[in-house]
């Protein structure tokens, strides 16, 4: 039997918040256990929560961008249940009217085709607390400093039908939030984090199979690994006469494989009532327009803009829209450079990212910032410099010993385009060659290029490979 | 003392006059509950030290020429409100030995006017129960007669007040909490309306119901004391800023021409004819001062006591979720697992009526009864609501009893809970709706006070207490001190 | 309606609440008198009647993002009944 694999994703992106959803308590992240855990955030008895304006407008915003319903009412909600993480024993959330509803995201999938994934709902809800088990004899030790930390709840249709698919849309929705400014995407941080819902179902079957949720999906690679294992293990379930169970499952990312977290299921009766610590949250027309103004160029524009304006290749302009700030560092490059985007692109996307990647450097913290980048790129243009060379000048810029032009004249790469100076290194390099002089002559072309070799050799790279050729080829015939 | 019960207005011109001290009031108090709370047990924590201090600050305030009318006054606290640095036990176990790092804004704002906190007062665990007998340090006994309960759930702060203890007190009101405690001890009980005054610091019980409030002798000192205590507080998102009227400004309005709408529905089967005859005095009273007395119709007041034994035990259920042993509070001793830990934890520190709320509201709100009977309940809450709104469209204030009968006695009714519950039942459709309520006492039965209530339109505080300071002004019912009073 | 031992197990376990044997059929007296007094409403026609969740039919008012706290953790923990190194200690979290 063939089988058809269907997946919906639950996304917690935490809100860039500076304090917290509901308390004045920073979000910031790092700090000492149940340091900046406020009375609101510990659940002290007599407090309530009072929730911050940022929050919403940073759902809000969300919200716009996927071209969802922005509820002008929506209510928040109480999930009970106990654990240590969670000190009022409920969290507050969004269960009958959430903030944002029915939106759409497209994704563009590894083959270049496009496929929309409906996104059910999303809705504000409070961050828990961690559970830490280190240096404590056997016990456990609460941290409440994430409690209460603003978490948006991304809940996508089950429209997707790969692990590939789902691992695409995981992206698209990170490079999205990161676009909009609303979260900054961090998973070692716990930032953005993945439940996924996975079922599968015969092939041709409308109603949908039963489905395990997979936890701790935090990175895009582990989306991935855990929906393969899953539906592999769903499958050989179903062949082999059984059923599957509908279970929370967390992903083992050492042994590769999902396993069964029953502690959790046996209390899943959430009782959600609506909060009547927080009347619901009214939102006019006014404010959503507000939002909406604030709202930057999203990825497929500008991906479209880059293509027609720039005349870039695709796979580049993909790399380039990947995040904003390195888009934004090549239209400033190139705003630089102005008639030859392509070098910008290709410096962006070769050398600069490459420098990035390498030391693990942010594109908001290069040591080569884009105007530089941009004088060294007019240097090349202007014949200042060669393109190969330029690549140590980079390098150099990049060591931080100064701008384009400086390390140029310091290191002496300058490009040597006196004819003279030139054709003075040929004659020398043709006198030491006498053989291959002959062989040239005697019909083997191919020896040019020893010349060239010999010539750049020489003269340190410095000398114009153009007139190189020129004056060889002048010289020889 | 000019008479046995002074009032908050009394002594504000006694302090001003400079006939006495914030010091020589205080100690006075000290040394009355010390002589008479053996027998009431209304006090759950007396701070004579930090009082004393207080009261030091207070004479020196006055004496630089800052005191405000209420600077220097005697009071004592519901034991609800976070004190800082002072024992916050809200009548449990659970919390026997909490401290509380900050003050409830209630206690801020009324410390910043200068009140002197005494100590803070008995009640049932918290908030729940209608005779103080929940309360884990023992029953509060009234001062008409000490077999009987002074009601609940601010039971504490009744008697206190009713006793001459101390000339006010606060008070938090869920379902009656007040204004039921009040009638049954004689005193006067506002509940204001929900959202008037901030229940940041309060210990909730049931979230969309509770109200703080005030219990005095006077409406004119209700009236004193809520206008310290009222307003918008950022810390609490279901606070109003509409604006604070002057209380005190329109005690004096005359009530010619005003309507008083009398619910038949008040005047059921279960009220007592003692208290129905004090009560019907009372709206002669009303007619004798120029306001005429209509008919209106509550049709669904009779589901108030169901509608509210859902929502308040929902709310009850998840707002109590927090006492876990973990952060705060009692911890059970021994559990080796963290299921354990929880169970324990909250069979030990919670009593029975706390538990039995709990679970009523967790069964209401599970899988499968949420639609048939919490969501139901929020429902028939509408109905109730509607039928004031409609109500108020013909009428300036509703009146009725309080409570259906006057102060029983210990005991009598802690076998059946639903026996218990149905002592509220005059009292619980004005919290389901929101709106400001009073009651004052009106007569006597059985030689025990009967309770007039008061009811108004969303932010009418100053229509009840006008018509209960005129009331007042006519009348001496709440003038009258208990015989065995110290 | 009146409830069984087992609803009582069952809301007790939900409300981490202990209910020794003993205590059990006073519970399920008391609750079951409790619930047949509220189920009084399931006769009331509520047909389109809208839930009211709140007395005050207003908007949320919201607060601006701005950290308004400090380090109070010592303060804080003066309650807690058992901490280690600023943790609140639990038996083990098995997850």
């Amino acid at each position: 039997m063939s089988w058809e694999t269907v997946i919906g994703l639950e996304i917690h992106a935490q809100l860039a918040t500076r304090s917290k959803i509901f308390s004045g308590s920073s979000t910031a992240y790092g700090a000492e256990p149940n340091t900046q855990a406020n009375l609101v955030d510990l659940g002290y008895p007599g407090v309530l929560p009072v929730l911050n304006t940022d929050a919403v407008r940073l759902a809000v915003k969300f919200g716009l961008a996927i071209g969802a319903q922005i509820a002008p009412r929506s209510v928040f909600a109480r999930k009970n249940y106990f654990y240590p993480d969670l000190p009022k024993g409920y969290q507050i959330s969004q269960y009958e009217l959430p903030i944002v509803q029915a939106g759409s995201l497209q994704i563009r999938l590894p083959d270049g085709s496009l496929k929309t994934v409906g996104i059910t709902r999303a809705h504000l809800e409070e961050d828990a607390g961690k559970s830490l088990h280190e240096n404590l004899q056997g016990a456990s030790g609460i941290d409440l400093n994430r409690a209460g930390t603003p978490l948006l709840e991304i809940v996508s249709e089950p429209d997707m039908r790969s692990p590939v698919e789902a691992a695409t849309y995981m992206r698209t929705i990170h490079q999205l939030v990161r676009y909009l400014g609303i979260c900054d995407g961090n998973m070692q941080e716990g930032s953005f984090r993945c439940d996924a819902n996975v079922s599968v179902r015969p092939q041709g079957q409308q109603e949908l199979g039963t489905r395990a949720e997979l936890k701790n999906l935090n990175s895009f690679r582990f989306v991935e690994k855990a929906i393969e294992f899953e539906v592999e293990r769903q499958i050989d379930l179903l062949e082999a006469g059984g059923e599957v169970v509908q279970e929370t499952r967390l992903y083992d990312a050492d042994r590769d494989e999902t396993r069964s977290m029953r502690s959790k299921e046996e209390a899943n009766d959430y009782r959600y009532f609506p909060d009547p610590d927080l009347l619901p949250i009214v939102l006019d027309e006014a404010f959503i327009a507000e939002v909406r103004e604030e709202l930057p160029e999203l990825p497929e524009a500008k991906r479209a803009r880059f293509i027609a304006d720039y005349g870039l290749r695709e796979d580049d302009v993909d790399i380039l829209v990947a995040s904003r700030p390195l888009a934004d560092y090549f239209e400033a490059v190139a705003g630089t450079v102005k008639d030859d985007p392509k070098l910008a692109a290709n410096w962006v996307v070769g050398e600069l990212s490459g420098a990035l990647n390498r030391d693990g450097v942010d594109i908001d913290a290069s040591r080569v910032p884009p105007h530089a980048l941009g004088e060294l790129l007019l240097r090349i243009k202007d014949g200042t410099v060669s393109g190969k060379l330029a690549k140590e000048v980079f390098e150099a810029m990049w060591a931080g010993e100064g701008g384009a032009d400086e390390i140029i004249d310091s290191k002496g790469l300058k490009q040597i385009t006196d004819t003279g100076a030139i054709e003075k290194i040929v004659d020398e390099v043709l006198a030491a060659n006498a053989a291959q002089v002959q062989q040239y002559r005697d019909g083997n072309q191919k020896v040019l290029g020893f010349f060239v070799g010999q010539v750049m050799k020489a003269s340190q790279g410095k000398a114009n490979p153009r007139q190189v050729n020129e004056i060889l080829r002048k010289k020889l015939s | 003392m000019p008479t046995a019960r002074p009032t908050i207005a009394e002594l504000a011109g006694q302090l001003a006059a400079g006939d006495t001290s914030s010091r020589e009031l205080t100690e006075a108090t000290l040394a009355r509950i010390e002589a008479a709370d053996a027998d009431l047990n209304a006090f759950i924590n007396v701070c004579a030290e930090a009082a004393l201090a207080e009261a030091d600050a207070a004479d020196a305030r006055r004496a630089r020429g800052e005191a405000g009318p209420l600077t220097g006054v005697p009071f004592a606290h519901k034991d609800i409100f976070c004190t800082r640095g002072v024992t916050t036990t809200c009548g449990s176990h659970m919390l026997e030995n909490f401290v509380p790092p900050y003050d409830a804004t209630v206690v801020a704002r009324l410390k910043d006017a200068g009140l002197v906190t005494v100590g803070k007062t008995n009640m049932d665990e918290f908030a729940m129960g209608s005779s103080n007998e929940t309360s884990y340090f023992g029953a509060v006994r009234n001062p008409w007669d000490t077999a009987c309960t002074p009601g609940g759930s601010s039971g504490g702060s009744a008697a206190a007040v009713a006793a001459g203890l101390v000339p006010a007190a606060t008070g938090t009101d869920t379902g009656g909490s007040i204004r039921q405690p009040a009638a049954l001890t004689g005193v006067t009980g506002l509940k204001p309306t929900y959202g008037r005054v901030s229940r940041f610091g309060m210990i909730a019980f049931a979230s969309s119901l509770d109200q703080a409030g005030v219990l005095a002798l006077t409406a004119e000192d209700a009236a004193l004391v809520l206008q310290a205590m009222a307003g918008f507080d950022p810390h609490d998102s279901t606070s109003t800023d509409a604006p604070v009227a002057d209380y005190a400004a329109s005690l004096n309005n005359e009530l010619k021409g005003k309507r008083i709408g009398v619910p038949g529905e008040f005047f059921d089967a279960g009220l007592d004819p003692a208290c129905e005859q004090a009560v019907r005095g009372a709206l002669a009273e009303f007619e004798q001062l120029g306001a005429s007395v209509v008919d209106v119709s509550l049709p669904h007041l009779g589901l108030s006591v169901p509608t509210y034994y859902i929502v308040a035990p929902a709310e009850a259920s998840s707002n109590l979720s927090r006492f876990d042993g973990l952060r705060f509070g009692h911890r059970a001793a021994g559990a080796e697992t963290l299921e354990e830990l929880y169970k324990k934890t909250r069979q030990e520190g919670f009593g029975a009526e706390v538990k039995r709320r709990i679970m009523t509201g967790t069964y209401v709100l599970s899988a499968g009864y949420y639609d048939a009977y919490y969501l139901k309940a929020q429902q028939t809450r509408q109905l109730i609501a509607d039928d004031f709104r409609q109500a108020f469209e013909t009428v300036d204030l509703i009146a009725g009893p309080t409570t259906p009968t006057p102060a029983f006695r210990l005991g009598e009714k802690t076998d059946d809970p639903v026996q218990m519950y149905l002592n509220d039942i005059y009292t619980i459709g004005v919290n389901l709706a929101g709106l400001p309520g009073i009651s004052v006492p009106c007569g006597f039965a059985d030689n025990l006070p009967v309770g007039l209530q008061l009811i108004g339109p969303h932010f009418g505080e100053s229509v009840v207490l006008n018509f209960a300071h005129q009331y007042q002004q006519a009348t001496d019912w709440h003038q009258q001190v208990p015989g065995d009073a110290p | 309606m009146s409830l069984s031992r087992q609803d009582v197990e069952h809301i007790a376990h939900l409300a981490r609440l202990k209910v020794s044997d003993d205590e059990l059929d006073e519970y399920v007296d008391k609750l079951s008198r409790i619930i047949d007094l509220v189920a009084q409403l399931s006769s009331v026609n509520t047909d389109g009647v809208t839930p009211m969740a709140h007395p005050l039919d207003i908007g949320q008012r919201l607060r601006p993002d701005e950290v308004t706290e400090s380090d109070q953790r010592e303060l804080y923990q003066e309650n807690a009944p058992d901490v280690v190194h600023g943790l609140y200690r639990v038996p083990k979290v098995i997850e």
